[in-house]
């Protein structure tokens, strides 16, 4: 149908967000292909091989599965920040990462944890990592034809640390910034496989590499969090609108992660 | 169900109906066959409008017609909305057109309209309207309109400044010249708009038999419409019935008349079919009227004991690109900021500023806010100087309650003297300061801070004139079914007005709600009216309903003592009947009607007079004022800035409280209310005059999860200007907590010594202070 409508198709998931557009006349699609009755698109397996998550599961699906507070910790942590219960009803994980607002919480936790989305298109099925499927605001390297099917998260180890900071003005707005982080902690002592996802702050989810490598290696103590979260500031990419500066974005994003880090933490010495 | 009906929480006559998906918002009528109406709007701040191509919109199907000015002007009698309240001030008039002509003045007036089988039909033709723009250089922010090179808002007029006055009394000069002490600030202070459930909106036909024509209009002030659409229409005052149904709120900007009520109507009549508009949320935020921007430079005179000498200085005001309701908001913001306090002189002056903006007009507390926004900052900062407790210093300079009545030394913008008629101010911080344990404050504090916590707690007082006069018509009657129907001016807009009525009519009448009908908001339930605005509905209503009650209640009495041939100091009225003291015998309502109603050719009994109806129009001219005070509990992150209330704690004193949980509701409400103008609303123009917050995902209204706990604690000193000694509670809610809940920010952040001159603060900017604060401590630890 997508290939029929050479363009004038749009897909509808949760209709949380292509809605309030067609609401705003900002966009007038002559067809919506309503994904709502595929039922392949919809439920959460647990194996060996990781998490796997279709794209038409609401958030509230995801928030209910108990088994992901330990099979995906990152995603249960944020989908309580994702707007409210209402628009969780009917919000799908799908919708959200083909929209790739890269204010929105799930893109840059797929990030962060390197998950791999499923594609299916008429070239057939194609798997691609998370920090190649965005391309900028907004932007996806999924093609007309094409429709995301799933989300694929590597195993988690019971051992990795990990939390989720963000601070919006009220809880469920768009977040000023927010951070998704995890790390795993070697037989010395020292931190190992840093991952950290930037929520907001951003033009396009994504990690940050330079304070990653900054902790890779090293002992968390107060000085690496320091220096971590000073490097993790000028690595955001933040401008200035009119609910905050880009000074003040990049600040929270040191902020950030410095609580992420003694959360996570926290969370080692409960183990 | 009989029983006491006054000081009583009883049933809301509003709630089943309610709850039971009965009630009838404007929306929800439809009449047979309407159509409805999408406006075309300026997408421009400013522009001349060259050209309107509305070709290709008349050429979908569907669509019934599509008017610009052009096509209206022979139909009315005049295209100006002329509504602003008299004053001596004006520098110039701008009355809104009822769609733009020439010129578009603000982003959203309306240029057109189209009607349409639908409102989907409607806007895909609107779309297709092509409005031919030469745009002009736009004025947006009041700090630099007065300058002579800012774009002028109209691009013949002189100036930007459209009126100016001044509050003045005493020798505030001599005062300043011989002062101890004095402090000069700036003041940057914004409120948004109302953003009721319900937005605007009104469904119009016109019959063309009888030639009236009947709008259901959610509006504040059906009688005032009435009286425009006659003069607009030309249409004499019994061919034209508005109605108001239910209200999804009202919050001020629904009291002013729109041109979209006089286009929605002119399109009926001229069409002969109903049409029906009703408000979208964008258009809410880009054509219903607003608050926005004061900016007050301000100087403050005190002696050594932080008493208040005088206070003087210059607002700036936004009055929006036209006058929609007047000088009334600054004039509320002038007259509020001297109220509670001892201020011997002062000298306040405002300029109102075009700017090619939404109108401004009230939201709830209609500029008083800002007034008492000031003067609490000014008397925050005198304590600061003076090593002065923030309660003390009010504590010395409130009001005293053994000097009520109290005239204040000036008079209301009606020309009426300001005398605050009872309450005792200081009690009232007292209550709410041991409530929220403000002694024991300053160790709860210290010990958060040793956890790296900012906890602070803010005061600030407040007196509001409520209860604007003159009148407010109530008319009882008894029906033949003996029901007790009471109609008013008054417009229930969800703060409960017809449960208040009828508790007011039943305390005389039999004490039975169910038995009491109220119809309120119907021009054609009773000629004069007024409406809802000012915190003035209990108390102009609620005194002519009380006045007509006890007329009713005393013929009932007397009739049903010819009727029973009993006194009538033995007789009393119960449910919908009059009974005999001790007895059995009784006559219910329905007979007594009956029998006053009369036979052809015979007497009526004792040459009593016909019927059973009274209208009352009690008139009340002196405001009565109201007072209270708030204590904000706040918790700063001072890394992101966020701001926790935790805690408000609210003492206030409305007079006798006809039904506390209603006062409750009301004063939670403005508390909320209070909360966004303090940390959230912003309607944001850009500087070329586009509005920027249009959504309510950008402009955030305090919600369930940043309430606070609130605890209200109820004074009451019954007023001696009305005769059940109530005093006006819908706006007094919201008055004082931008002042508290930034007091206490500042307190919590006081080892930085962060000052805080704006409201809202967002986060961004809170923390961009606590920056600043901290530089400016290293640079003097060096």
């Amino acid at each position: 149908m997508l290939m029929e409508a050479d363009g004038e198709a749009k897909l509808l998931a949760g209709g949380q967000t292509l809605l309030p557009v067609m609401a705003f006349r900002l966009a007038a699609p002559a067809i919506l292909i309503d994904l709502s009755g595929v039922q392949e698109l919809k439920g959460i397996s647990i194996d060996d091989t990781g998490v796997r998550i279709g794209a038409m599961t609401t958030w509230r699906d995801i928030e209910d599965d108990q088994r992901l507070r330990t099979a995906a910790p990152l995603v249960s942590a944020a989908i309580e920040h994702i707007a409210h219960y209402q628009i969780r009803n009917r919000g799908t994980i799908g919708g959200s990462l083909s929209h790739a607002d890269p204010a929105a919480e799930m893109p840059g936790v797929v990030v962060a944890c390197d998950a791999c989305l499923e594609i299916v298109g008429s070239n057939g099925m194609r798997s691609v990592p998370a920090n190649e499927f965005f391309l900028g605001p907004l932007t996806t390297c999924l093609s007309a034809d094409e429709v995301l099917t799933a989300v694929r998260f590597p195993p988690w180890p019971a051992t990795r640390l990990w939390a989720f900071e963000e601070f919006a003005q009220r809880r469920g707005d768009f977040a000023y910034a927010g951070i998704a982080l995890f790390h795993e902690t070697g037989a010395t002592g020292l931190v190992e496989n840093a991952h950290i996802g930037l929520i907001g702050a951003t033009s396009v989810p994504r990690r940050l590499g330079v304070a990653e490598a900054a902790l890779n290696g090293r002992r968390l103590d107060g000085e690496t969090i320091a220096a971590a979260a000073q490097l993790a500031s000028s690595e955001a990419d933040a401008e200035d609108d009119i609910h905050a500066s880009a000074a003040y974005r990049k600040a929270l994003v040191g902020t950030l992660l410095e609580r992420a880090l003694k959360a996570a933490a926290e969370r080692a010495e409960a183990l | 169900m009989t029983g006491k009906t006054i000081g009583v929480s009883v049933p809301r006559l509003e709630d089943l109906p309610l709850v039971r998906g009965a009630g009838r918002f404007v929306d929800d009528i439809h009449l047979p066959g309407a159509w409805e109406a999408a406006f075309v709007r300026s997408t421009h701040a400013h522009a001349l409008i060259k050209h309107v191509d509305t070709a290709a919109a008349l050429a979908l199907p569907g669509v019934y017609g599509v008017f610009v000015l052009a096509d209206l002007l022979p139909h009315v009698a005049t295209h100006l909305l002329a509504v602003g309240l008299p004053s001596p001030s004006y520098r110039q008039i701008v009355d809104r057109p009822i769609l733009a002509g020439e010129e578009v003045v603000y982003a959203g007036e309306p240029i057109a309209v189209v009607i349409a089988d639908n409102r989907y039909i409607a806007e895909d033709a609107a779309g297709l309207i092509e409005v031919d723009y030469e745009p002009l250089p736009a004025v947006s922010d009041i700090r630099n309109a007065l300058d002579e090179a800012a774009p002028r808002t109209h691009r013949n007029a002189p100036h930007n400044l459209v009126a100016e006055m001044q509050l003045a009394f005493g020798d505030v000069d001599a005062a300043f010249a011989s002062a101890p002490r004095t402090r000069s600030e700036q003041f940057f202070l914004h409120r948004g708009g109302s953003h009721s459930m319900e937005g605007r909106g009104l469904i119009a036909y016109f019959d063309k038999i009888d030639g009236i024509l009947t709008t259901y209009n959610s509006t504040q002030t059906p009688h005032a419409a009435k009286r425009l659409l006659c003069d607009i229409l030309r249409l004499e005052d019994d061919k034209v019935r508005v109605i108001t149904p239910d209200l999804g709120g009202g919050f001020g900007p629904k009291l002013v008349f729109y041109q979209e009520e006089a286009v929605v109507c002119l399109a009926a009549k001229l069409l002969g079919n109903p049409v029906k508009w009703i408000e979208d949320r964008r258009e809410h935020f880009i054509s219903s009227a607003q608050e926005r921007d004061q900016r007050w430079d301000v100087e403050i005179a005190y002696d050594h004991d932080g008493l208040i000498l005088g206070v003087r200085g210059l607002v700036l005001h936004d009055h929006g690109a036209y006058t929609a309701r007047g000088v009334n908001v600054p004039y509320g913001s002038l007259s509020a900021l001297p109220l509670a306090y001892e201020v011997p002189t002062y000298r306040m002056g405002v300029k109102l500023v075009l700017t090619n903006t939404v109108p401004v007009a009230p939201v709830r507390g209609a500029g008083q806010p800002q007034g008492i926004f000031v003067i609490e900052r000014l008397l925050d900062m005198m304590a600061d100087e003076l090593g002065l407790d923030r309660a003390e210093i009010r504590r010395r300079n409130l009001v005293p309650a053994e000097q009520m009545p109290r005239t204040k030394p000036f008079v209301t913008r009606g020309g009426i003297k300001v005398v605050m008629d009872s309450g005792d101010y200081p009690a009232s911080q007292q209550q709410a300061l041991d409530r929220a344990d403000w002694d024991g404050f300053h160790n709860r504090q210290a010990a958060a801070r040793t956890d790296g916590r900012y906890v602070g707690l803010g005061v600030a007082n407040y007196v509001e004139g409520t209860g604007r006069g003159p009148y407010e018509p109530v008319t009882v009657r008894i029906t033949n079914a003996g029901k007790v129907q009471v109609s008013s001016g008054a417009v229930a807009m969800g703060q409960s007005t017809k449960t208040m009525l009828a508790q007011i009519v039943a305390d005389q009448l039999g004490h039975d709600m169910d038995n009491i009908a109220v119809t309120t908001g119907d021009t054609a339930a009773t000629t004069l009216g007024f409406g809802g605005f000012n915190s003035r509905q209990t108390v102009l209503a609620g005194s002519s309903a009380h006045a007509a009650a006890i007329k009713m209640h005393d013929k009932l009495i007397k009739v049903s003592s010819v009727l029973l041939e009993v006194a009538e100091e033995d007789l009393e009225i119960y449910g919908n009947r009059v009974r005999v003291k001790g007895s059995d015998a009784e006559v219910s309502f329905a007979a007594i009607l009956q029998a006053v109603s009369g036979i052809p050719g015979f007497r009526l009994p004792d040459n009593i007079s016909p019927g059973l109806e009274f209208t009352e129009q009690v008139v009340i001219d002196p405001m009565t004022y109201a007072s209270g005070s708030a204590v904000a509990e706040v918790e700063v992150d001072i890394d992101t800035g966020h701001v926790a209330v935790h805690r408000i704690v609210f003492a206030h004193d409305c007079g006798r409280v006809l039904h506390p949980q209603i006062v409750d509701g009301q004063v939670l409400g403005g508390i909320m209310h209070g909360l966004g103008n303090a940390l959230f609303e912003r309607m944001i123009y850009d500087e070329n005059g586009q509005p920027i917050t249009t959504t309510f995902a950008d402009y955030l209204l305090a919600g369930a999860d940043e309430t606070p706990n609130m605890e209200l604690i109820h004074l009451s000193a019954p007023t001696p200007l009305n005769a059940l000694g109530i005093k006006g509670v819908g706006e007094s809610g919201v008055l004082p907590i931008p002042a508290a809940v930034i007091s206490a920010v500042e307190n919590a952040l006081s080892p930085f010594g962060v000052k805080i001159t704006q409201a809202p603060i967002s986060p961004p900017e809170l923390v961009a202070l606590i920056v600043a604060a901290r530089n400016r401590q290293s640079v003097t630890a060096s």
